[in-house]
C-alpha cells in the first residue's frame, strides 16, 4: 500500500488551480443553494449533501475523459457535476419537474446523465459496485478504451457484494478504478464501530488490486493518484483502488449541520474545515480571476434554479411511462 | 432453415434452449452466457454445452460463487449495451440475487426515465424429485410477478422454450426465464429457424366446454393428463398454458372461464399469494357479479418440499388429483375417485441432480 500524505508540490501551473477551483466552488455553491431553498419545500427529495467531500469527485474526474464512465451513490451531486452532468436538469429533477434528468421520477438519489458518462445512482448502499464491474466487463469484451470508475463510501465496504465485486474485477483484470470515499462514518456509525481494522487498502490488496490511500484531502493529490491509476487501467493492467480520506460536513441526509448529534468531536470536523480546498485553491487565484469564476458560477446557478422553477410538473399521464423500456 | 430438414423435426426442451442460445449468440455479438457451471462438462444439462468452444471463453463462462455481485455484473453489462444470459442451476439461488433484481434491474428503466435499461435474461431451473428437498425445488415466480419492471416467462413445450428464450434475449427489459427440470426431456416439434414466441399470449392446449384448467410450467403436463382422465368420464376440459406470467394474458383466461363457468388453476408453487391468487382476483374483478365462475387453486402443499418419495409424491398435484378437483368443481359434492395417472418424467428421473 502506498500512503500519500505530503501536500501536493506547488509545481502544478495555476491554470490547473483555476479549473479545479471552479469545479469545487460550483459544486459547493449548488449545494449551498439547495440548503437555502430547502425550507421553501420546493425541493421534495431527500438530499445527501457532498459539502466537504467535493475534492474526491473533482480530483478523480480531473483524470478522466468525457467518454469514461462513472458509477456513484445517492450522495451523488458532486460526482454528477464533476463528471459534466447537466446542472439545469439536476435542479429540475430535485424539484420533481419534467425538465429533470428522469422527468421527476428520480430525485436527488438517482441522478443520471449518460451523455456525460454519469450512470444512474442508487439509494441502496454498494449496489452500483457490481454494476460498474459489469460495465467494465462489457468494455473489456468490446476491447474499448473506456475506463470505468466506481465511487462508494466506507460503509459500502461492509457489504458482502463489495468483496464479491473486488474478487471478480481482479479475477478478470477489468478496467475499473475503485474509489472509496472514506468519510469515516456510515450515517453516524464510525469505521471503528464497524470493522476490526482500518485497513481498506490491505483488503483490496488481498485481491491483488494495487491500492493507495490519500490522507490529505488535497484535490490535486487525488487527481494525480487517479491519473496514475487510470493510466495503468488503460494499459490493460486491471483494477486499481484508491482510498480517499474526506469529511462530510453536513448531516447524513438533509440540509442541516450535524454537530447536534454529537457522534464525532467538533475538533475532528473543524480540522477538515480548516483545510477546506475551496478556500485554499481560491486564495491561490488572483482576485480578478476568482471573481470572474465566482460570477459565472453564480449566474449558472441562477439560470438552473430559474429553469427548475419554470419547468412543468409531469403530466398524470406519465405515471406508468418507462416501467418497461 | 435447411431445406433438407423436415418441418416436423423434434427436439427436447433442453436441446431447444441450447439451439435458441446458440443461434442468438451467432446472430448478435452482444449476447453472452455466464453462471456457475455453464462451461463445465455437463454444460447445464446440455443447454450451454461447449458454447465457449464455438464462441470463445469470454462469451460462455463460469463465475465465482457470488450470485449477488454476478447479478450486478449482468446488469452493468446490460447497461453498457450487452445482452447477458445469467444461468442458475436452481431457482432457489435467485434469493441471493434479489437486491440486484428487485431494487436495481426492475427499477432502472423507470427510475431513469428510459435513460438506461437492462436487457438481461435470468435463467432459473426448478428442481424436483430424487430428493431435491426444500432448497432445490422452489418456484418463486410470484415474487417477481409482484414487482413492476420485470417480466416472468415459464414455457412448457420445447417449441415455446426456444421461441420464448429468443424473445427474452431480444427484450429490452429484465426477464426471469423459468425452466422446470422435469420438462427437460420432453420432446416436441421445434422449427429450426429463428422465431420468437410473443409474451402475453396464452396457448390453448385443448378445447373444452366444461372447465378451464390453467397450468403453470410443469403442471401443464399434469393438467393435460387430468384432461385425458376427465374426457373418459365425459368432462371436456380446456387446458390453457399462460406461457408468460408477467405479462399475463388474462383475457384468454377470462374468455375461456366465462365460457366453461369453471376455473381450476394449478400452479408449480404454493397457492398462497401465488400466480393462482392473482388469476382468481383478476377474474373476479373483471367479471360481472352474476357471471363469476366457480374457481379453485391447486399447488404445492403448504410446506417446504420433503425429500422422501412417499411424501414428495403427495406434495405435488398430479393428473389424478387435478382431475378429482376438476370433477368436484364441475359436479358439486362429487366423491369421484380418478384413476391413477403416471408422471413418467418424474418416475423415470434419476439423480443426482
Amino acid at each position: 500500500m502506498q500512503i500519500i500524505t505530503q501536500a501536493f508540490e506547488k509545481s502544478v501551473p495555476n491554470i490547473c488551480d483555476k479549473q479545479l477551483y471552479r469545479q469545487l466552488y460550483r459544486i459547493r455553491r449548488v449545494e449551498e443553494e439547495i440548503i437555502r431553498l430547502y425550507p421553501s419545500d420546493r425541493i421534495k427529495s431527500p438530499v445527501h449533501l457532498s459539502i466537504g467531500q467535493e475534492p474526491v469527485a473533482v480530483g478523480v474526474c480531473s483524470a478522466l475523459k468525457p467518454s469514461d464512465i462513472v458509477f456513484g451513490t445517492y450522495r451523488g451531486h458532486a460526482l454528477y457535476l464533476a463528471k459534466g452532468g447537466n446542472l439545469k436538469a439536476m435542479m429540475a429533477e430535485l424539484y420533481g419537474k419534467s425538465g429533470g434528468n428522469a422527468r421527476g421520477k428520480a430525485g436527488s438519489m438517482h441522478l443520471v446523465d449518460t451523455q456525460a458518462g454519469m450512470m444512474g445512482t442508487s439509494a441502496i448502499v454498494a449496489t452500483t459496485i457490481p454494476q460498474a464491474v459489469g460495465y467494465a466487463l462489457a468494455v473489456q469484451m468490446r476491447k474499448q478504451e473506456t475506463a470505468v470508475v466506481v465511487f462508494f463510501g466506507d460503509g459500502a465496504t461492509d457489504e458482502g457484494v463489495y468483496a464479491e465485486s473486488l474478487n471478480f474485477a481482479a479475477l478478470k483484470k477489468l478496467p475499473i478504478l475503485f474509489i472509496c470515499e472514506n468519510n469515516g462514518y456510515a450515517i453516524y456509525s464510525s469505521v471503528k464501530q464497524r470493522m476490526p481494522a482500518d485497513n481498506f487498502c490491505e483488503r483490496a490488496e488481498s485481491y491483488r488490486i494495487p491500492a493507495s490511500r490519500i490522507e490529505s484531502g488535497v484535490t490535486q493529490e487525488i487527481g494525480l493518484a487517479a491519473e496514475k491509476a487510470i493510466q495503468s487501467i488503460r494499459d490493460g493492467k486491471g483494477p486499481q483502488f484508491l482510498e480517499c480520506l474526506t469529511a462530510r460536513w453536513r448531516d447524513h441526509v438533509g440540509p442541516d449541520e450535524d454537530r447536534i448529534w454529537k457522534y464525532r468531536s467538533d475538533e475532528e470536523l473543524d480540522d477538515w474545515i480548516k483545510r477546506d480546498e475551496i478556500a485554499i485553491l481560491g486564495s491561490r487565484l488572483t482576485p480578478d480571476i476568482k471573481s470572474k469564476i465566482d460570477a459565472a458560477v453564480e449566474q449558472e446557478i441562477v439560470d438552473a434554479i430559474t429553469y427548475a422553477e419554470e419547468s412543468q410538473f409531469p403530466d398524470a399521464g406519465e405515471l406508468l411511462d418507462y416501467v418497461f423500456r | 432453415m435447411s431445406s433438407a430438414e423436415p418441418s416436423d423435426r423434434e427436439l427436447s426442451y433442453a436441446e431447444a434452449l441450447y439451439e435458441a442460445t446458440r443461434q442468438e449468440m451467432a446472430r448478435d455479438e452482444s449476447v453472452f452466457v455466464f453462471g456457475l457451471g455453464v462451461d463445465d462438462a455437463k454444460g447445464m444439462y446440455g443447454t450451454t454445452a461447449d458454447l465457449h468452444k464455438e464462441f470463445g471463453s469470454t462469451r460462455n463462462f463460469d463465475t465465482p460463487l457470488s450470485e449477488d455481485a454476478m447479478t450486478g455484473v449482468a446488469i452493468g453489462a446490460a447497461l453498457a449495451g450487452m445482452r447477458p444470459i445469467h444461468v442458475h442451476q436452481r431457482m432457489d439461488f435467485l434469493l441471493l440475487c434479489m437486491n440486484q433484481l428487485i431494487n436495481m434491474a426492475a427499477k432502472t428503466s423507470y427510475m431513469f426515465a428510459g435513460a438506461c435499461n437492462v436487457p438481461m435474461v435470468v435463467r432459473a431451473i426448478i428442481g424436483r424429485s430424487w430428493g431435491q428437498g426444500a432448497q432445490h425445488s422452489q418456484a418463486l415466480h410470484s415474487f417477481f410477478m409482484h414487482v413492476p419492471g420485470i417480466k416472468v416467462v415459464a414455457p412448457t413445450t420445447p417449441h415455446d422454450a426456444k421461441g420464448c428464450l429468443i424473445a427474452a434475449i431480444r427484450d429490452d427489459n429484465p426477464v426471469i426465464f423459468m425452466e422446470h427440470r422435469m420438462l427437460y426431456g420432453n420432446r416436441g416439434v421445434v422449427p429450426k429457424e429463428i422465431y420468437q414466441v410473443p409474451f402475453g399470449q396464452a396457448r390453448h392446449l385443448t378445447e373444452g366446454q366444461d372447465i378451464t384448467i390453467i397450468g403453470v410450467s410443469h403442471m401443464v403436463v399434469e393438467c393435460l393428463r387430468a384432461a385425458q382422465v376427465l374426457k373418459d368420464v365425459g368432462i371436456s376440459a380446456e387446458v390453457i398454458d399462460p406461457v408468460t406470467l408477467a405479462p399475463l394474458d388474462i383475457n384468454a383466461i377470462l374468455t375461456s372461464a366465462n365460457k366453461t363457468g369453471h376455473l381450476l388453476i394449478v400452479d408449480t408453487s404454493w397457492t398462497i399469494c401465488g400466480a393462482g391468487s392473482e388469476i382468481v382476483a383478476r377474474v373476479v374483478e373483471e367479471t360481472g357479479e352474476q357471471g363469476i365462475p366457480k374457481m379453485k387453486r391447486m399447488g404445492y402443499a403448504p410446506a417446504p418440499c420433503p425429500t422422501t418419495r412417499p411424501l414428495e409424491d403427495i406434495y405435488y398435484p398430479n393428473g389424478q388429483t387435478i382431475a378429482e378437483a376438476a370433477h368436484q368443481l364441475v359436479c358439486s359434492n362429487s366423491n369421484w375417485s380418478a384413476p391413477k395417472t403416471l408422471s413418467n418424467e418424474v418416475l423415470e428421473f434419476r439423480g443426482p441432480f
